[in-house]
């Protein structure tokens, strides 16, 4: 195993640069090292200007999301050994504008995901004398799998539908509108397919699959989506079937 | 802000990276995807190809002979070979995709994905052979 690894880090300083460029840094390669240590060790060492999000370092808020020699990653999750003796090529998610270095927008992510009413919709509440709504573990197992995304975005990343159109809403919030959908608890489902049958919401899935493939925590958003769709299709069908029974 | 503008106008100095004409040649994956998405093409020569074939058959002896003899041109062969073979790619593409749309339970427990494409393709198997013993039998 190499002892020193080469990292090509994407820079973009909008003061003085108009385009991004790509500076090389030299490490020590523990095998204990992950990406994100890496970036840590620039930061603290070599240039304290060099600017990227994280904060868990252990897979869990979604924060260090980059691109890994050109796949959507969790840095806090990939270790540098693996790429050794490298060089490794350590860019902004792709498909969102970068502010700076490999700190990329995420608020037309944020707007979208709000829209989808990702919270337990009930057209009336419960007293609290009735206690809580309670589960099955068969329950809970519908709908757990989704409810594993943590925001992390590398599923926009590697989605090319998003990168040609970003009015597209996205997997993940498709994923997670349907984690809400599959809750026994929920009332809103209706809610969320007036949103998501748009032209914007799943019909603009033409399920490439990537986002499945990169998703650290096994989310499957192409899965929800082509379930979204056959939902929909059914709720169509029954209505111009049996247009009674569908009101 | 304008509802149609994706992105807060705040900062003028974002940098955007705009997406190549030929992003679907940059993964493997991508490549796939675009020529499952060509497939249907293939799918809809085939259904164009049968209507013709239906017209050809209602028309008579010597037009049902004519269209027997345009298919046998090379330029025939080429388009149905190659269609033949974008149609099994949609139909492989698309049996190994139906686990993930498909969820089926049996006695409470969700099917495993292999199983839903294995029925798919023993359902393709059984198809197939039905229309080719109706071919032998007829032949």
């Amino acid at each position: 195993m190499s002892e020193r690894i080469t990292l090509q880090v994407a820079r973009y300083r909008p003061e003085k640069e108009s385009e991004v460029h790509f500076e090389s840094f030299e490490l020590p390669c523990p095998k204990e090292w992950v990406v994100l240590d890496g970036l840590n060790h620039i930061k603290d060492n070599v240039d304290g200007t060099l600017s990227f999000r994280w904060s868990c370092r252990m897979g869990i808020c979604g924060s260090c999301g980059m691109l890994v020699n050109g796949e959507p990653k969790l840095t806090c999750a990939t270790f540098l050994a693996e790429y050794a003796p490298g060089p490794v090529r350590v860019e902004p998610l792709r498909n969102f504008p970068v502010i700076r270095d490999l700190v990329v927008e995420i608020g037309d992510f944020m707007q979208k995901l709000a829209r989808v009413k990702p919270w337990i919709v009930r057209d009336a509440e419960k007293p609290l004398s009735d206690g809580e709504y309670r589960q099955t573990p068969d329950e809970l197992e519908n709908y757990k799998q989704f409810s594993m995304c943590i925001n992390c975005m590398l599923c926009y990343s590697a989605c090319p539908i998003y990168g040609l159109d970003p009015h597209f809403i996205g997997p993940a919030a498709i994923a997670i509108a349907q984690r809400y959908n599959l809750d026994s608890r929920d009332e809103g489902a209706a809610e969320r397919m007036q949103i998501l049958s748009e032209h914007d919401g799943i019909w603009g899935c033409t399920f490439v699959g990537e986002c499945t493939k990169v998703c650290p925590k096994h989310v499957d958003p192409a899965g929800a989506i082509q379930r979204y769709k056959l939902q929909s299709a059914m709720e169509w069908v029954k209505a111009f079937v049996l247009p009674r029974a569908a009101q | 802000m304008k509802q149609d503008t994706p992105y807060t106008p705040y900062h003028p100095r974002w940098h955007r990276t705009r997406v190549s004409t030929y992003w679907w040649l940059e993964r493997r994956s991508y490549f796939l995807f675009i020529l499952r998405e060509l497939s249907s093409l293939a799918v809809a020569w085939f259904v164009v190809y049968i209507l013709m074939l239906v017209s050809a058959v209602s028309g008579g002896d010597e037009t049902y002979q004519r269209f027997l003899g345009w298919s046998r041109t090379p330029f025939a062969l080429f388009l149905n070979v190659g269609s033949f073979v974008f149609v099994v790619l949609h139909a492989i593409t698309w049996f190994n995709l139906a686990p993930q749309a498909m969820v089926v339970k049996v006695a409470g427990k969700r099917v495993p994905g292999f199983l839903i494409a294995a029925s798919n393709y023993a359902g393709w198997v059984v198809v197939s052979l039905a229309i080719f013993s109706l071919l032998l039998i007829w032949w």
